[in-house]
C-alpha cells in the first residue's frame, strides 16, 4: 500500500491521469443516464401492460426459475470478476486485467446462450412469440434490449482484452477498461431489476 | 472534403447552423402551404392526406431538425469560445453527432424523393393512428428518420455537458461562466434525459408497425395512452429544450447592447435550473382531456402554473438590464427586445391552457396553435435570429447589413402578429387543429383565416430578406474586428473574427464574471494568460463519423423496406467503422508556437 502511495494519485489512477480520460469517464456516467431512462421506460412499459396477455400464455406458466437463477448468478459473478479486473489495473498487473476481463466475457457468454436458450424455448414450447400478446411484446423488448447490451459488451470487452496485449495499459487504454467495466456493472443492475421486476413478480403475480 | 472530416467545434457549428437553417426553409415552405390552403373556405391548394402531410412535417422538421440544430449550430461554435477552452470535450463524438442528425433528416423527408408517403400523423405520431391506421411508408420514415437524429442529437447534448463540467479555463467556476453556457448545460441535461425517453417510444412505434408488436394495439390489449405519456414525458422538456437556449441569447445580447451587466445574474441561473427540473413535472398537461381524472389533472395544472414564476424572473431581469442602460437598437438588439413580449404572450396563454378546467374548452383548437407559435416563434425563433446577428460577426468575420435586419425585424414582428394572434380568437370561436379545409358561412372564419395566412407571407418575405442578406454578406471580404459591437462582455470577443482553429494561443485566465469586460475595465487589449506560449495539442480529422452514418442510413432504409442485406450492410459498415475508432489511436498532432506567430493573428 505504502508502495501505490509512494507512486501518487495519478499513477494509482491510471484511467483519470490525463483530461481525456476524465472525459471519457464523467461522459460515460451521463450516457448512463440516458440508458437508465430507456431501461426505466421499458420496464414502466413492462409493469403496465404485463397483464394483457390477448388469450395467450402468462409468465407464470411459461418461466422457469432455476435457469434465470443459473444466469443471475452467471451475471452477478462476472460483475464481480469485472472488479477484480480494475483491482489488477490499479496494481499495474496486465495479465490479471486481462484475465479476469476474460473471465468476465466467458460468464457473460454463458448467460446469453442460457438466454438465447430460454427465448427458443419459449416460442417453440409456448409459442409465445412477440405478436403474441402485449405482455409478450414488453418482455422481449425489455429482456432482448438487456439482452442486446450483454452482446455489445461481449464483442467490447474482447476488443479491448486484444487492445491490452497489443498497446499495454496505458493512459489511452485504462480509461477505455474502466468505462467498460461501468458498463458491465450498469447491464448487472439492470438485471437484478428484470430478475425481479419481470421474473419474480411475473411467477407469483 | 475537410468539411466532412472536419472535428473542429467550429465549423461544426456551421454546419449545424446551414443544416438548420436549409431544414428552416424546408418546414417555412410546408407552413405556407398550410396557410395558403386555409386562406379561403373549401380551398384545394392540396389534397387531405397532403394537408396531414404537411402538418407533420412542418411541425417535425421545425423542432428536430431546424430550431435545436441552428442552437447546437450557436451551441458548438460559442460555448468552448465562452469557457475558454480549445475545443469540446469529444471532437470525433461531435462530428458524429452532426452526420447522424444530419442523414435522419434526409431520412425523415426520404419520401420527397422517393415519392412515398410522407409522415402523416401529426407531429405527436399519437396512437393508433401512427401504428395502425396510417398506411404507407410514412410513418416508418417518421420513427426510424427521428430515431436517427435523436441518437445524434443525445450525442451532442452529452458532448456539451462534459465539456462545460470539465474543459472550463482557469478562473472560470460555474457561477462565472456567461449565461449561454448556462443555460446550454440546463438544456443538455433536459436532452440526455428526455431524447432517451423519445428513443424508447419511437422503438416502440418501429415493433408496432414493421414487426407486429401490441404496445399500442388495443385490440390485443395494448394500451394507446402509454404512448402519449412517452412522447409527453419527452415533449414537455424538449418545449424548454428550444426556449432555454434563446434565454441564455437573450442575456448575452441585452447586456451588450445596455452596456451594463445581466441584472441578478444568480436569479438567473437558479431561475433557469429550476425550468429545467419543472420542465419534467408537467409532461401530463397536454393530456387533460384524456381523462386521468381531478386529482392528477390539478396537481399537473399547478406545476405547470408554478413555471410562470421563474419565468416571470426571467422577464424582469431583462427589463431591468435595460433600465437606465445605454440601449443601442442593432438589429440583434431588435430581435432580443421583441422575444419579451411575444414570449410574454406567449406564457400567458401557456397559464390560460394550464388551467385544466378551461384546457377542456381550448383543447385542439387554434387557441393551442396560437400558444405555441407565440412560444416557439415569439421566444426560439426571435432569439435565433438575435443570435445570427450577434455572433454573425465572430463566425464568418463580417457584420449581416444592420438595414436589411432592421427591415426583416419588422417584418418579421408584423407577420407573426398578424399570422397568430388572431388565431386565438380564432380557436376560442371553436375552428379545431388539424383541419385541412372548413365550411363558409362560419363566425368570422373566412376573414380571420386570410388574415393569418397573410402574415404567414410576411414572414416568409421577411425570411427570404434574410437570406439574402446573409448571401450577399459572405461574399464581402472579411472585416469584422476582434469585438464588432465594442461591448462585448464575454471571452469570445477576445479573439479574431473567426477565431483561429486552436481558440486560444494561451488557455486565458479568468479573472471575474463577465471575463473579456473585466480585462477591458484593466486596460488589457487581451485575455490574461494562464500558461506560457506552447505547443498546442489538436485532434485529427475523420470521416469515420460521415462513414458510420451513411451506414445507420441504409440500414434505416433497409428496415423501412425490409430488406435484410442492407439492414446487415448498414449495421456492419457502422460495427466496423467503430472497431476501426476503439483500435486506432488519435494521436493528434501539434501547432508550434512558431506557426502561430507565423500565421499573424490579425488585430
Amino acid at each position: 500500500m505504502s508502495h501505490a502511495h509512494a507512486e501518487g494519485h495519478t499513477i494509482d489512477h491510471l484511467e483519470k491521469a490525463t483530461l481525456e480520460g476524465k472525459n471519457k469517464i464523467l461522459g460515460f456516467w451521463i450516457f448512463l443516464g440516458a440508458e437508465m431512462v430507456i431501461f426505466g421506460t421499458l420496464f414502466a412499459a413492462h409493469i403496465g401492460l404485463r397483464g394483457e396477455l390477448n388469450g395467450g400464455v402468462s409468465g407464470s406458466e411459461i418461466f422457469s426459475l432455476p435457469i434465470v437463477a443459473i444466469m443471475t448468478a452467471l451475471l452477478l459473478t462476472s460483475s464481480m470478476t469485472s472488479v477484480l479486473a480494475i483491482q489488477a489495473m490499479h496494481r499495474h498487473e496486465l495479465k490479471g486485467v486481462a484475465l479476469w476481463l476474460g473471465i468476465t466475457v466467458l460468464l457473460a457468454l454463458g448467460f446469453l446462450g442460457l438466454e438465447i436458450y430460454e427465448f427458443v424455448h419459449y416460442v417453440h414450447e409456448y409459442h409465445f412469440n412477440i405478436q403474441q400478446s402485449p405482455f409478450s411484446t414488453t418482455f422481449y423488448v425489455l429482456v432482448g434490449c438487456h439482452g442486446t447490451h450483454v452482446a455489445i459488451g461481449i464483442v467490447w470487452i474482447s476488443l479491448l482484452i486484444g487492445q491490452l496485449f497489443k498497446k499495454g495499459l496505458t493512459v489511452v487504454t485504462a480509461p477505455k477498461v474502466y468505462v467498460a467495466s461501468l458498463y458491465w456493472h450498469f447491464i448487472d443492475v439492470v438485471w437484478v431489476f428484470i430478475f425481479t421486476v419481470v421474473y419474480l413478480m411475473g411467477k407469483v403475480g | 472534403m475537410d468539411w466532412i472530416t472536419t472535428v473542429d467545434h467550429k465549423k461544426i457549428g456551421i454546419l449545424y447552423l446551414f443544416a438548420g437553417l436549409l431544414f428552416f426553409a424546408i418546414g417555412g415552405l410546408e407552413a405556407l402551404f398550410i396557410r395558403l390552403q386555409l386562406a379561403y373556405p373549401m380551398n384545394d391548394v392540396v389534397s387531405a392526406q397532403r394537408f396531414n402531410e404537411l402538418i407533420t412535417m412542418h411541425g417535425t422538421t421545425m423542432l428536430f431538425l431546424a430550431a435545436l440544430p441552428i442552437l447546437y449550430g450557436f451551441f458548438n461554435f460559442i460555448i468552448p469560445l465562452q469557457i475558454g477552452a480549445r475545443d469540446v470535450a469529444f471532437p470525433f463524438l461531435n462530428s458524429l453527432g452532426f452526420w447522424t442528425f444530419f442523414f435522419g433528416g434526409v431520412l425523415l423527408n426520404i419520401g420527397f424523393f422517393t415519392g412515398d408517403t410522407l409522415p402523416d400523423s401529426g407531429w405527436t405520431a399519437y396512437a393508433p393512428l401512427a401504428t395502425e391506421y396510417s398506411a404507407g411508408r410514412g410513418m416508418d420514415m417518421y420513427s426510424i428518420g427521428l430515431q436517427m437524429s435523436g441518437i445524434g442529437t443525445l450525442l451532442g447534448g452529452l458532448n456539451f455537458v462534459v465539456t462545460i463540467v470539465n474543459m472550463r479555463a482557469p478562473g472560470m467556476t460555474m457561477m462565472r461562466m456567461p449565461l449561454f453556457c448556462w443555460t446550454a448545460f440546463i438544456t443538455s441535461i433536459l436532452i440526455v434525459f428526455a431524447f432517451s425517453a423519445l428513443a424508447v417510444g419511437l422503438l416502440m412505434i418501429s415493433f408496432d408497425r414493421l414487426f407486429g408488436g401490441n404496445f399500442f394495439n388495443t385490440a390485443a390489449g395494448g394500451n394507446e395512452i402509454l404512448w402519449q405519456h412517452i412522447f409527453w414525458i419527452f415533449g414537455h422538456p424538449e418545449v424548454y429544450i428550444l426556449v432555454l437556449p434563446a434565454f441564455g441569447i437573450l442575456s448575452e445580447v441585452i447586456p451588450t447592447f445596455s452596456r451594463k451587466r445581466l441584472f441578478g445574474y444568480t436569479s438567473m441561473v437558479f431561475a433557469t435550473s429550476i425550468i429545467g427540473f419543472l420542465g419534467f413535472m408537467v409532461w401530463a398537461h397536454h393530456m387533460f382531456t384524456v381523462g386521468m381524472g381531478a386529482v392528477a389533472n390539478t396537481m399537473f395544472a399547478v406545476a405547470t402554473m408554478l413555471i410562470a414564476v421563474p419565468t416571470g424572473i426571467k422577464i424582469f431581469n431583462w427589463i431591468f438590464t435595460m433600465w437606465k442602460g445605454q440601449i443601442r437598437f442593432t438589429a440583434a438588439n431588435l430581435f432580443a427586445i421583441g422575444f419579451i413580449p411575444s414570449f410574454t404572450i406567449g406564457g400567458v396563454t401557456g397559464v390560460m391552457l394550464a388551467m385544466a378546467a378551461s384546457d377542456y374548452v381550448f383543447h385542439d383548437t387554434y387557441f393551442v396553435v396560437a400558444h405555441f407559435h407565440y412560444v416557439i416563434v415569439g421566444g426560439t425563433v426571435h432569439g435565433i435570429f438575435a443570435a445570427l446577428f450577434y455572433w454573425f460577426p465572430k463566425m464568418f468575420g463580417r457584420t449581416l447589413n444592420e438595414t436589411l435586419g432592421k427591415i426583416t425585424f419588422w417584418l418579421l414582428l408584423i407577420g407573426f402578429n398578424l399570422t397568430f394572434f388572431i388565431q386565438h380568437w380564432l380557436g376560442v370561436v371553436g375552428m379545431p387543429r388539424r383541419v385541412y379545409t372548413y365550411l363558409d358561412g362560419q363566425p368570422g372564419w373566412n376573414e380571420m383565416n386570410l388574415v393569418s395566412t397573410i402574415g404567414a407571407l410576411l414572414m416568409g418575405v421577411a425570411v427570404v430578406i434574410l437570406v439574402i442578406n446573409i448571401v450577399i454578406t459572405l461574399m464581402k471580404p472579411k472585416n469584422a474586428t476582434n469585438d464588432p459591437w465594442e461591448d462585448g462582455r464575454t471571452m469570445e470577443w477576445a479573439i479574431s473574427s473567426p477565431p483561429p482553429e486552436y481558440n486560444f494561443k494561451q488557455t486565458p485566465l479568468v479573472r471575474g464574471l463577465d471575463a473579456w469586460w473585466v480585462e477591458k475595465r484593466a486596460g488589457n487589449k487581451e485575455m490574461t494568460p494562464a500558461e506560457p506560449v506552447g505547443p498546442i495539442h489538436m485532434p485529427n480529422g475523420s470521416i469515420l463519423p460521415f462513414i458510420m452514418s451513411i451506414g445507420l442510413f441504409i440500414a434505416g432504409i433497409g428496415f423501412m423496406y425490409d430488406t435484410l442485406l442492407m439492414i446487415v450492410g448498414g449495421l456492419g459498415i457502422l460495427v466496423i467503422c467503430m472497431i476501426l475508432r476503439s483500435l486506432i489511436d488519435d494521436p493528434g498532432y501539434h501547432i508550434e508556437p512558431e506557426e502561430i506567430e507565423g500565421k499573424g493573428v490579425k488585430a
